[in-house]
């Protein structure tokens, strides 16, 4: 890609639970072809889309294809940021250990695992979607 | 459609790519890229494994770039680049690689 070129920055806000609708699968497709194109990507997930990255997922009793080990290849296309919504998680009871450890790999430090994970507050949230070209709500 | 490799069927898309992943061996591999002209060698099959490996672990084709990065890491920066990698598949490195993988065809890219 020419260095002239327009680099966004996108974020895409996941918002329900992972199976009940096609909302959480449509928006991992739509992540992943934007990181493709060189983009600036990051991820939310606030309300029941935290439930999304929760570990130890099993699909089988509902005949749904197991997404979530997708999830673990977001650092490979480069998406460093993702925020997890605090008092969402707390709502629900869970605590960052629920949910799966996404890391990048840092081609400069010999590959060293860096976390992508944030925890932040709502009021802190609102702040970085301000930031943001795109948000695009799923 | 279907594929016929040694008395064996394999059910494939109008584009050649396995309609199931798990009915995959290397016979039909072989065959798919004999089919395309070019017989697959070890160069080929370190690609086609990782991608395989990939899928395993991820449940998704990886794009060029996240390909081209990986071999990199995996096989040697010599190998880690799109000029080895359309040297090896002409016809576009993730999806003739993904073809002969028996992965889905990778969404919107090479």
């Amino acid at each position: 890609m020419s260095e002239d070129a327009i680099i966004k920055k996108f974020m895409y806000v996941n918002r329900k639970s992972p199976y009940g609708t096609i909302y959480a699968l449509e928006s991992l497709e739509v992540v992943l072809i934007t990181a493709a194109f060189d983009q600036e990507v990051s991820l939310t997930f606030t309300d029941d889309g935290v439930y999304q990255l929760m570990k130890d997922q099993k699909t089988d009793g509902i005949g749904m294809k197991n997404f979530s080990s997708t999830y673990a290849a977001l650092g490979d296309y480069e998406i460093k940021k993702i925020f997890i919504d605090k008092e969402s998680l707390e709502e629900r009871g869970l605590v960052l250990s629920d949910l799966q450890e996404l890391v990048w790999e840092d081609e400069d430090e010999d590959y060293a695992e860096k976390s992508s994970i944030n925890l932040v507050s709502r009021a802190d949230l609102s702040k970085i979607m301000n930031e943001q070209d795109i948000v695009m709500s799923f | 459609m279907s594929l016929e490799v040694n008395g064996k069927s394999y059910e494939v898309d109008e584009e050649g790519y396995l309609a199931d992943l798990n009915t995959w061996d290397t016979d039909v591999a072989e065959a798919m890229a004999v089919a395309d002209g070019a017989p697959l060698d070890t160069s080929h099959w370190e690609v086609i494994n990782f991608l395989r490996e990939y899928y395993e672990e991820y449940q998704i084709a990886p794009a060029v770039r996240v390909l081209t990065k990986q071999i990199g890491k995996r096989l040697g920066k010599e190998k880690g680049n799109s000029k080895y990698l359309y040297e090896l598949f002409p016809y576009g490195p993730a999806k003739q690689a993904c073809k002969y993988a028996g992965l889905p065809k990778p969404t919107g890219c090479v």
